[in-house]
C-alpha cells in the first residue's frame, strides 16, 4: 500500500512537470502543425536563467523563477517571428531538421555561457522542508510542483474556455483557414500561444530541476519524453496532454519502483504498444 | 455470375446510415452511372466496393465468389479498379513512370531488386500503347506536376487502365477540368475496351447522359430508381430532386 | 559505353575522389574510414527516408545492432571480417523487420517518435546487459583476422580504409541497382502517393516493412564495419545524436539520390572535424548554423546549390535590367 502511495505522489509530481513542459509543444503542434524538437530548449533557457539569477546573483528563488520565465518568453517571441514562422510551411522532415539545428544552437549558447556542468537552482528553505504524509515524509517542493501543475491546467482551462483569446485559439486549431476568414488574426494568436507555451516550459524546467536536472544537453536528453507526452495525449489537446503527462509520470515512476533495472525498457515498450494501438494518441482526432 | 454483384450493402457511421441496403450489378460491357445529390453516399459506395471501407452488412461478389474479406490491394489484383476524385498521381515522376508502376505491379514484379525497371521490352511496348491510346505520347517524359489538370486526368485514366481491370469505377472523372477540355476525357472514356464494366460517378449530367446506358439515382444512401437515361430524364421524382426548389 | 558513363560516371568520380583523399591525408586514414562508414549509414537512411519517405530518427538502432552483433561475433565465434559484416547486416535487418512490423503502422510524428524510442530501448538494453556488452565502458577486445585471410589490419589504418572503401562501393552499387529496379520505383511511388499505390494493388505496409528491413541491413553493415575497424563498440552507437547527425548529412546532401548523401556526409564530417579541432566545445554552433542555413536556403540539399545559384544570378540580372 505504501508502495502504491509512493508511486502515486512521486508520479503525479513528475507528471505535472511533464505537463507544464509539454503542453506548449502540444498546442503549437496542433495549431501550427510544426514538429518542434527545440521545445525542450525553452525549459533549458528557463532553468539556466533561474540558475544564473539564484545561484550566481543571489536573487531569491521565487523572484528568480518569475524573472527567468519572463526572460524565456521575451526570447521566444522574436524566435517565433523570425524563425518558426518560416518553419511552419516546411515539410515534416525540414521542420525536424530546422528545429534540431535550433536545439544545437541553444545547447551551444548555454554551453558557451554556463559551461556543460550541472546547473543547480538552489531551493529556499521553505521548499526543502519535509511534511509528514503519514506513510512517508515528502519535501514541500513536490507538493508545490503538484499545486502549480494543477494551477496551470486550471488557468489554461479558464483561458481556453472563458476568454476571447481561448475561443480564437480553439477556432484556429480546428481550422486555420476558417479562423482567418472570420477575421481572427492567426499570426498574433500563434505568437501568443507560442510565448505561453515557452513560458510554461520554462516554469516546468525550473520547478522540475530536482527531477530532470538542468544542463546544456537537457533538450536532447528529454526530447523523447516530451514528444511522447504530446503523441500519447494527442496533438493539440491540452487536456490530452494533462492526462498523458500524469499517466506517463505514473507509469515511469511505477516502473522505477517495481522493476528498477528495466524501468526504461518496460516504459518504452508500454508506450510503443499504446501508440501502435492508438496512433492518433489518447484524445487525438483520427486523421489529425 | 460474371462481374460485380452487390446485395444488401449497408454502412452505418454511428447513427448515420450512409449506404442503405443497396443491390447493384456490373457486368462486363456495362456502362452505368451513379448520380445523386451531395452527401447521397456515392463515394461511400465506391469505397465499399473497392474495399477502402468495410460494410456494416451485405455481400459483395466478384465472378461469383465472395470478396468481402479482401482488402483494397487484393481486389485491385482481381480486377476491380477505381480512379480518384482528386488526382493522387505520382506528381514528381514522368508520365511514363506513372504508367510503368502499375504495369510492374500487375506483373508481380514489385519486389524485383536488380533488373532495371525500364528494361523489359514487353512492358515498354505496353506503356507506348497506353500513351498512344490516350494521345499522351508527346507528354511521356514530362513530370506530371507540369501537366495541365485535364492532361493529368487522362494520365489518371491511362494509369488505371494499365491495371487491366475488368470492372472500373470512375469517381468524377472530369472533376476540376475546364469545360473546354472535358470532351477529351469523355472521348477517352468512350474509347475504353468494350468488355470492361464501367461505373461512372458524376455530377455533370451532360457527361452522364452521353456515356451511361443505365443510370442509378442514389438519395440518402438508398437507391431511388435505376433505369435507362430516358426513364431517368422523365422520372418525376428525379426531376423534383434535380430541378426542384429554386430552379427555373 | 556512353550509357555506362552516364550511369556510373559520378560514382567513379566519387571513388577516385576518396582514393585521392587517402593519398592527400595519409595520416588521417582513420578519419577517412570513419567518413566512409558514415556514408554507408547515411545511404541506408536515404533508402528508407529519401526514397520510401519513412520519416525516422532512429537509424542508429540498426547501426548499433550491427555493431554489437559483429563485435560479439568476432569475440566469441569467428573473427573473420566479411562474415562479421554479414552478421551485422542480419542483425540490422532482423531488428528493422521486427520493429518495423509495429512502426510501419504509424506515420508522421508518431513514427518519428517511435523510431527514437526503439533506439532508446536498444541503448538501455546494451547499457543493462553489462556482462555481455561491457555496458557504459563499451565492448572491448575485438581482434579481427585479416580481411579475406590476406590483409591484416594495421596501425596506420590502411587496410581499414581500403576495406571500408570496398564495402561502401558494394553498398553503393547495390543501392544504385535497387533504386532503378521495380522495387526502387515502387518505393518512390509509396513516398509520393501511398493511396495511389494501394489503388494499384500494392500492400503499402509490407512494401514499407521491406524497405525498412533492407535499410536496416545496410545500417547494420555500417555498424559492423565500425566495430571491426575501431575494435570497440560504445553505447554511442545507439545514440539519438548519431541518428540526428545521419539525418543532417542526408538532408545536407539532398535526399532521393545516391550522390547527395555521399557529398553531404563528406561535407558534414569535414566541417565537424575542422570545427571540433578548432574549438571542441563550440562546434555545435557551426553544425546548428549549417543545418539552419541548408534548411532555409538549400531545401533540396547541397546538390541543388548550382541550380539555386544560377537562379539567384538570373534573378539578380533581372533586377538590374
Amino acid at each position: 500500500m505504501t508502495l502504491v502511495l509512493n508511486i502515486f505522489v512521486d508520479g503525479i509530481a513528475y507528471g505535472m512537470i511533464l505537463f507544464m513542459i509539454s503542453v506548449g509543444l502540444s498546442v503549437t503542434m496542433g495549431l501550427m502543425q510544426v514538429v518542434n524538437l527545440a521545445h525542450g530548449g525553452f525549459a533549458l533557457l528557463g532553468g539556466t536563467f533561474a540558475h544564473w539569477l539564484a545561484q550566481e546573483n543571489g536573487v531569491p528563488f521565487w523572484p528568480a523563477t518569475v524573472l527567468a520565465v519572463v526572460a524565456t518568453v521575451v526570447i521566444s517571441l522574436p524566435l517565433e517571428r523570425i524563425i518558426f514562422r518560416r518553419i511552419y510551411g516546411f515539410g515534416d522532415l525540414q521542420q525536424v531538421l530546422a528545429t534540431i539545428g535550433l536545439t544545437f544552437l541553444m545547447i551551444a549558447s548555454i554551453n558557451l555561457w554556463q559551461g556543460s556542468s550541472l546547473l543547480s537552482i538552489p531551493l529556499p528553505e521553505t521548499l526543502k522542508q519535509s511534511v509528514d504524509l503519514g506513510f512517508r515524509t515528502l519535501p514541500v517542493h513536490r507538493l508545490v510542483v503538484i499545486a502549480v501543475g494543477f494551477a496551470s491546467i486550471l488557468g489554461l482551462w479558464v483561458l481556453m474556455d472563458r476568454t476571447l483569446f481561448g475561443i480564437r485559439l480553439r477556432a484556429a486549431v480546428d481550422n486555420r483557414g476558417t479562423a482567418s476568414s472570420l477575421g481572427i488574426d492567426t499570426d498574433w494568436i500563434f505568437m501568443a500561444a507560442f510565448g505561453l507555451g515557452a513560458g510554461l516550459a520554462a516554469l516546468g524546467g525550473i520547478l522540475g530541476a530536482e527531477i530532470l536536472p538542468i544542463d546544456a544537453y537537457y533538450p536532447v536528453r528529454y526530447m523523447v519524453l516530451f514528444l511522447i507526452v504530446v503523441a500519447v495525449g494527442g496533438m493539440g489537446s491540452i487536456f490530452g496532454s494533462f492526462i498523458a503527462a500524469l499517466g506517463i509520470g505514473l507509469l515511469e515512476t511505477a516502473t522505477r519502483y517495481i522493476v528498477p533495472d528495466f524501468a526504461t525498457i518496460v516504459f518504452f515498450i508500454f508506450v510503443i504498444i499504446l501508440l501502435a494501438l492508438r496512433p492518433q494518441g489518447l484524445l487525438g482526432r483520427v486523421g489529425a | 455470375m460474371q462481374g460485380l454483384e452487390v446485395r444488401g450493402l449497408t454502412k452505418r457511421f454511428g447513427g448515420l446510415t450512409v449506404a442503405d441496403d443497396i443491390d447493384f450489378n456490373l457486368k462486363p460491357g456495362d456502362r452505368k452511372a451513379l448520380i445523386g445529390p451531395n452527401g447521397a453516399g456515392k463515394s461511400t459506395f465506391s469505397n465499399l466496393v473497392t474495399g477502402i471501407l468495410a460494410p456494416t452488412a451485405g455481400t459483395i461478389r466478384f465472378d461469383g465468389s465472395d470478396i468481402g474479406p479482401m482488402n483494397e490491394a487484393q481486389r485491385v489484383r482481381l480486377g476491380i479498379a477505381k480512379t480518384f476524385q482528386i488526382t493522387t498521381l505520382f506528381q514528381e515522376m514522368t508520365v511514363r513512370e506513372n504508367l510503368r508502376l502499375p504495369i510492374l505491379e500487375r506483373q508481380g514484379r514489385g519486389y524485383q531488386l536488380f533488373r532495371r525497371a525500364d528494361a523489359t521490352a514487353e512492358t515498354e511496348a505496353e506503356i507506348k500503347d497506353l500513351l498512344d491510346q490516350f494521345d499522351l505520347g508527346a507528354l511521356a517524359d514530362r513530370t506530371v506536376s507540369d501537366l495541365a489538370y485535364g492532361q493529368q486526368r487522362l494520365v489518371e485514366l491511362a494509369l488505371t487502365l494499365a491495371l487491366k481491370p475488368r470492372v472500373l469505377i470512375l469517381d468524377e472523372p472530369a472533376a476540376g477540368v475546364p469545360t473546354s477540355e472535358s470532351h477529351l476525357i469523355v472521348d477517352a472514356i468512350e474509347e475504353l475496351p468494350k468488355d470492361l464494366g464501367v461505373l461512372i460517378i458524376e455530377h455533370d449530367m451532360d457527361i452522364v447522359f452521353r456515356l451511361a446506358k443505365q443510370i442509378i439515382v442514389l438519395v440518402q444512401g438508398r437507391i431511388l430508381i435505376e433505369g435507362s437515361p430516358d426513364q431517368i430524364a422523365t422520372n418525376a421524382e428525379v426531376r423534383e430532386l434535380y430541378l426542384g426548389a429554386g430552379h427555373d | 559505353m556512353k550509357a555506362f558513363t552516364k550511369s556510373w560516371g559520378p560514382a567513379l568520380a566519387l571513388l577516385i575522389f576518396a582514393i585521392g583523399l587517402s593519398f592527400l591525408m595519409p595520416f588521417n586514414l582513420a578519419f577517412l574510414t570513419r567518413i566512409l562508414i558514415m556514408v554507408i549509414l547515411v545511404l541506408s537512411l536515404d533508402l528508407v527516408l529519401g526514397y520510401a519517405g519513412l520519416a525516422t530518427l532512429g537509424q542508429a538502432a540498426m547501426y548499433g545492432a550491427g555493431a554489437y552483433s559483429a563485435g560479439l561475433f568476432a569475440i566469441h565465434v569467428w573473427a573473420d571480417p566479411v562474415a562479421g559484416l554479414l552478421v551485422g547486416a542480419i542483425a540490422g535487418a532482423v531488428l528493422a523487420f521486427v520493429s518495423g512490423l509495429v512502426l510501419m503502422r504509424t506515420h508522421g510524428l508518431t513514427l518519428i517518435m517511435l523510431t527514437i524510442a526503439v533506439a532508446a530501448i536498444c541503448h538501455e538494453i546494451a547499457n543493462k546487459a553489462r556482462d555481455l556488452t561491457g555496458g557504459a565502458d563499451g565492448l572491448r577486445g575485438i581482434r579481427m583476422d585479416p580481411v579475406l585471410g590476406l590483409f591484416a589490419f594495421d596501425f596506420v589504418g590502411k587496410t581499414g580504409f581500403w576495406y571500408a572503401l570496398a564495402a561502401v562501393s558494394i553498398v553503393f552499387v547495390f543501392l544504385a541497382l535497387l533504386t532503378r529496379a521495380p522495387f526502387g520505383l515502387s518505393l518512390r511511388g509509396i513516398h509520393e502517393s501511398p493511396d495511389r499505390m494501394a489503388a494499384i494493388g500494392v500492400s503499402v505496409y509490407w512494401r514499407r516493412v521491406t524497405a525498412y528491413t533492407v535499410g536496416g541491413a545496410i545500417a547494420g553493415i555500417a555498424g559492423a564495419l565500425a566495430a571491426q575497424v575501431t575494435q570497440i563498440v560504445s553505447l554511442e552507437s545507439f545514440s539519438f545524436t548519431l541518428s540526428a547527425e545521419a539525418l543532417i548529412m542526408l538532408i545536407l546532401g539532398g535526399t532521393g539520390r545516391l550522390y547527395g548523401p555521399v557529398l553531404g556526409t563528406f561535407i558534414f564530417m569535414f566541417v565537424h572535424h575542422w570545427a571540433a579541432a578548432n574549438d571542441p566545445f563550440n562546434w555545435l554552433f557551426v553544425i546548428g548554423a549549417m543545418v539552419l542555413a541548408v534548411v532555409f536556403f538549400l531545401p533540396k540539399g547541397i546538390i541543388s546549390a548550382p541550380k539555386v545559384l544560377t537562379r539567384l544570378g538570373k534573378g539578380g540580372r533581372h533586377a538590374g535590367s
